[in-house]
């Protein structure tokens, strides 16, 4: 596997809206390398261990499928109770700071 | 790059050089009780943030679980849009940051989708055209931001943000198209015409009411231009929350000479996101992106896959209704209506309001004549939809049913329609109100006979002899009498029964 | 008062506790109080709590007495005090999950675990420390300050759930909630000579759990014995319907299973891949004796191979971070929780990364980064598809073994309790602890640590832990009480007593 570089470690701190200091993005490079480092072998596992096989991938632990729920109302939050818990609030609807973006 | 119209090439112009290649993503919310994944409410208009909950509000440790009718839902349109329904699929993640996604993550599909591959057969241009669908996917929508502050209100310019997450998690059904070729110089109306027909199927499957100005349906439209003769699509634009048929129409008709313009000059279309104004008919760049977006998808691990069994598809095919093509074919048929006569019903929205009419026992070509003349004339000089005039089509099956009765003769009727539509009550009402009933009582219309014998003698002395041509002056002369309220067709009879005997 | 606890309340189990309210030895008010008292008198040196609701507790235990003087049937833990770990929602209840970004949150709903012990009639002390979002094996991510082990004060109480183990051994709480992810419950039990369940996956709900990795997570009973890990087991079991991924079949019957405490004639099988190398000589040494006293106590031990066994880590290491990355995201300063930078300037976006900089612990930041790196593009199926591969490995090694022994054992945890501070700086050590955990969160299927002795190098805990199939939780609760009873027997009393007071 390549190894991690500030640069990247610079985007998955922008794609994960984390505003890392120059110490931290270095610092973070050198750990995510050593992690990976570790971790990549799964591949490597799965080949061997796998024995050529296609070995489908478990997202589920338990094999449950459709779970569903009536299409019936349940009682809602008080929305003074929620909003009191915000950063901000304004006219019943939850202030955040300006938005730069499309709609 | 700014475009503005000026330097556009003609419609025409560009069409003489290139062929447009369409892709259309249609999100319809679904008319269910409760959100996808939560028990909140979704009506229309409630105070802000009152239908939320820890799940559509993405408070920590709340968990979503799905919907039973909106996955019925999906499952249905996928049917009525000739789908594959799959035996077994997952909702996935999709991973981005804004501020009206609660959980900063959108629950969708994405690589499993629960329908796909199907088609919808629509008309435009005098011939149909089978736009193919890609697939069908269940997701949920978005809180809504008020963007307050600043010079123009709009979001640019905007100090801060206000939301409302009422919206957050109502179900939503996006269908995909496959990419659309072969529509030339149509392109434009191919798009509106498969929007409306997909709008009519969607309320035909009574799925969503699906109005478009409410947002319950939003249009985004993929253009790109290839050069004529030419294979491989060029660079697309996608135009985003298109909320009319119009604008769709528009916006495909701009973007086409906007690309046109971009190739013409030997430039590169820009892959982005743009924005449709209703006010010019234009699009503008949405905020271009420095890094390509990389939504991570990953299968949601709180929720468990959709295995519908193939009994339950079975079963919900058969609960599909007739669909909108075999329906209009069906009401020609049975209207007898030239397919002229039936263009226009369908263009003028009629169709609807027509069969709901004959629904309340108005004989068809009755109800016709109303909504195609009087009715449409009026909307026509109004300038609003047929279906937004203030008379319903039970006022109307009134009107005729009056009619068919005697109580009205054709010109009353037009009388009451009037009073209806000015706000008067009921049909009954502006009858009683402009005192607008024919004259049926006999007695009264001997009288006013035996007036106009006496004044026109010679006319009377005709008829009598067996000519029946003066008779029209003599029933003219009793309408005149009774202001019209009279029944003509009983007024000859009792004056021809008179003179005979 | 009583005397059948020497005068001190907070020595009992809980089902002698519980035992105690019913007959009118004792009130539940008394026993409130009692564990109030302990808790000001030691928590300063064990900082196991992040909040103590003595108000909530109080009236609480009020409503128990209230309900007994009115003559109504009480449940088998009414009255007894337990610490909830801050993971969890409590309405009007401050909910941190041990992190910056969360402080002073006040959850306007309750957590289907919460509801459970409240209408069991449990009186929840307050909230247990852990490690941020429950990222770390020592409780020393807590943005709070760590947790320390009574056993030891320089050392670790295990993590995530670290607070919740401490309060045990500090005899704060006969009994305490958990989660485990990836070893969260059953390392802090190895650690602190206590008891640790993970229910099967699904058999607890996790609506009102705030998520570390959704897929892996899951609630379950923290106690000093196996009785009264198995009554506590049974009030927070069972099926819920607001959790898509909750079982919808009976709870098996886990109290039944411990009272019952006899192996004999059950298959248990040694896991081959967690021995030897890596090992802490005085954790094997335990761990084998145990083994040998189940073989006496009428067990056949066979030894099971389970290859796939060696990549769970990194399997684990990859999956949860992946979850992580996306479950945290909601922590955005726009609905709850901090926020940092709104100046009039900021745009969305900069406040959004400036509150999420300030407010998570480098632990979370790493584990984020890690996850959006494994879920990108073009990384996805090298890294998190194959660690799902690896999973279906897991889960078929599993299957192999189970198709011929009653359950699993092997050390919960490589070492005794470290000191603080030992591993902060390197995270692939720090990870090791969850080891030979994190096999069954893969699976989803049931696991356990109880207290196997005192290793000889450095007379902390070791623990041993035991693993049955889905939904054969109660397997997990006859060999543990089984076990128990055989080495209380031996020791002449419960390990638990040997701990240093404080
Ligand atoms: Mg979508
Ligand atoms: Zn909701």
């Amino acid at each position: 596997m390549p190894a991690i570089t500030r640069e990247e470690v610079a985007h998955l701190a922008r794609l994960s809206r984390l505003d890392l200091s120059e110490d931290e993005l270095v610092h973070y490079a050198e750990q995510l390398n050593v992690i990976l480092g570790s971790v990549a072998r799964v591949s490597e596992a799965v080949q061997q261990l796998g024995q050529g096989q296609d070995i489908p991938p478990t997202s589920h632990a338990l094999p449950l499928v459709n779970v569903t729920r009536p299409d019936v109302e349940r009682p809602c939050l008080d929305p003074a109770e929620v909003l009191g818990q915000a950063p901000a609030a304004q006219d019943q609807r939850f202030r955040v700071p300006r938005i730069l973006g499309e709609d | 790059m700014t475009t503005s119209t000026m330097s556009l090439p003609t419609y025409d112009e560009a069409l003489a050089s290139y062929d447009p290649v369409m892709g259309l993503e249609v999100h319809v919310e679904l008319g269910t009780a409760t959100k996808m994944f939560c028990g909140c409410p979704t009506g229309f208009g409630a105070e802000p943030n009152t239908q939320t909950c820890p799940t559509c509000l993405g408070l920590p440790g709340s968990l979503p679980v799905v919907n039973a009718v909106a996955i019925e839902s999906a499952i249905r349109i996928g049917l009525a849009l000739n789908c594959d329904i799959a035996e077994w699929c997952r909702f996935a993640r999709k991973n981005y940051f804004y501020p009206d996604m609660p959980k900063n993550f959108q629950t969708s599909q994405y690589d499993e989708p629960i329908a796909f591959n199907g088609y919808l057969d629509v008309e435009a241009a005098g011939r149909t055209w089978r736009i193919e669908i890609e697939r069908a996917h269940m997701e949920e929508d978005t809180g809504k931001s008020t963007h307050v502050g600043g010079a123009t209100g709009r979001i640019h310019g905007a100090d801060y943000s206000l939301v409302d997450y009422n919206r957050a998690g109502i179900p939503l059904i996006e269908i995909v198209t496959k990419p659309i070729t072969g529509a030339g110089e149509h392109a434009p109306e191919v798009a509106k015409a498969y929007v409306a027909e997909l709008r009519e199927l969607i309320r035909a499957l009574g799925v969503s009411e699906a109005r478009m100005e409410l947002g319950q349906m939003r249009c985004d439209a993929n253009l790109s231009l290839r050069p004529l003769g030419t294979e491989k699509f060029g660079t697309r634009s996608e135009t985003k929350n298109v909320n009319s048929l119009r604008s769709v129409e528009r916006a495909v008709t701009f973007e086409i000479r906007r690309h046109a313009a971009v190739l013409n000059a030997g430039d590169k279309v820009v892959q982005e996101t743009r924005h449709f104004h209703e006010n010019d008919g234009t699009t503008s760049p949405g905020r271009v992106k420095e890094e390509a977006e990389d939504y991570r998808y990953f299968p949601e691990p709180d929720l468990v896959p959709v295995a519908p069994s193939r009994e339950w598809v079975q079963e919900l095919r058969g609960t599909l209704p007739e669909l909108p093509g075999a329906r209009r074919k069906r009401l020609q048929a049975d209207w007898g209506v030239s397919d002229h006569d039936m263009q226009s019903i369908l263009n003028a929205g009629a169709v609807d309001l027509i069969v709901e009419t004959v629904s309340l026992g108005a004989a068809a070509d009755q109800a016709r004549k109303w909504w195609m003349g009087e009715l449409a004339r009026r909307a026509n000089e109004d300038d609003v939809d047929l279906g937004a005039l203030p008379i319903t089509p039970a006022q109307v099956a009134e009107v005729v049913a009056l009619t068919a009765a005697g109580k009205l003769n054709d010109k009353l009727a037009r009388q009451v329609i009037e009073g209806v539509l000015a706000g008067e009550g009921s049909p009954e009402e502006v009858v009683a109100k402009r005192g607008l009933a024919v004259v049926s009582d006999d007695g009264a219309l001997l009288a006013a006979i035996d007036e106009a014998i006496a004044a026109f003698p010679d006319a009377a002395e005709k008829v009598r002899g067996g000519n029946q041509g003066p008779a029209g002056q003599l029933i003219g002369a009793v309408m005149k009498a009774t202001r019209g309220q009279a029944d003509a067709a009983r007024v000859r009879e009792l004056l021809l029964e008179r003179l005979s005997g | 008062m009583s005397t059948a606890f020497d005068g001190d309340l907070t020595r009992g189990t809980a089902a002698a506790l519980a035992a105690a309210i019913k007959a009118g030895d004792v009130t539940a008010t008394e026993v409130a109080q009692a564990h109030l008292d302990r808790i000001a008198k030691v928590d300063e040196k064990v900082h196991a709590f992040l909040h103590i609701d003595a108000e909530g507790a109080l009236a609480q235990a009020a409503a128990v007495d209230a309900k007994r003087a009115r003559g109504e049937e009480l449940g088998p833990l009414a009255g007894v005090p337990l610490a909830l770990k801050d993971v969890f929602t409590m309405r009007g209840v401050p909910t941190t999950c041990g992190s910056k970004i969360l402080e002073g949150w006040r959850p306007p709903y309750d957590a289907t675990v919460t509801r459970k012990l409240r209408e069991a009639d449990l009186v929840i002390l307050g909230k247990t420390n852990m490690d941020e979002f429950a990222m770390g094996s020592s409780t020393e991510n807590s943005a709070y300050g760590p947790t320390r082990n009574p056993w030891d004060l320089t050392r670790i109480p295990g993590g995530s759930g670290g607070g919740s183990s401490a309060s045990l051994a500090a005899f704060e709480a006969p009994l305490a909630i958990g989660t485990d992810t990836g070893g969260s419950i059953r390392q802090p039990a190895s650690v602190t000579g206590t008891v640790g369940v993970k229910p099967t996956y699904g058999g607890v709900s996790r609506y009102g759990l705030v998520a570390f990795s959704s897929s892996l997570d899951q609630g379950g009973p923290c106690a000093r014995t196996v009785l009264d890990a198995a009554l506590l087991h049974a009030a927070i079991a069972g099926h819920d319907p607001l959790d898509s991924t909750s079982i919808d079949q009976p709870v098996p019957d886990v109290v039944a299973a411990a009272q019952r405490a006899d192996v004999l004639g059950m298959r248990i099988g040694v896991v081959k891949q967690f021995d030897g190398e890596g090992y802490q000589a005085g954790v094997l040494s335990r761990f084998h004796e145990a083994v040998d006293l189940l073989r006496e106590l009428g067990a056949t031990v066979v030894e099971v191979d389970c290859p796939s066994f060696d990549s769970a880590l990194s399997a684990y290491y990859l999956i949860a971070p992946s979850e992580c990355s996306s479950n945290l995201a909601r922590f955005d300063a726009m609905r709850y929780g901090l926020r940092v930078g709104d100046d009039g300037v900021n745009g969305v976006e900069e406040v959004m990364a400036l509150t999420r900089e300030a407010g998570f612990g480098p632990e979370v930041k790493r584990r984020i980064m890690l996850g959006t790196y494994a879920l990108s593009s073009g990384y996805y199926d090298a890294y998190y598809g194959s660690a799902q591969q690896v999973r279906t490995l897991i889960i078929r090694d599993f299957d192999r073994a189970f198709a011929d022994v009653d359950v699993l054992v092997s050390p919960t945890t490589p070492t005794t309790a470290f000191k603080i501070g030992e591993r902060v700086d390197d995270p692939m050590a720090m990870y090791l602890a969850d080891l030979c955990t994190i096999p069954t969160n893969l699976a989803g299927n049931a696991g356990m640590s109880i207290p196997v002795g005192l290793a000889p190098e450095d007379g902390l805990p070791v623990g041993l832990q035991i693993i049955a199939p889905a939904m054969a939780d109660d397997r997990l609760y006859r060999v543990g009480a089984a076990l128990e009873t055989a080495l209380n027997t031996k020791w002449g009393h419960p390990l638990i007593e040997e701990v240093p007071s404080l």
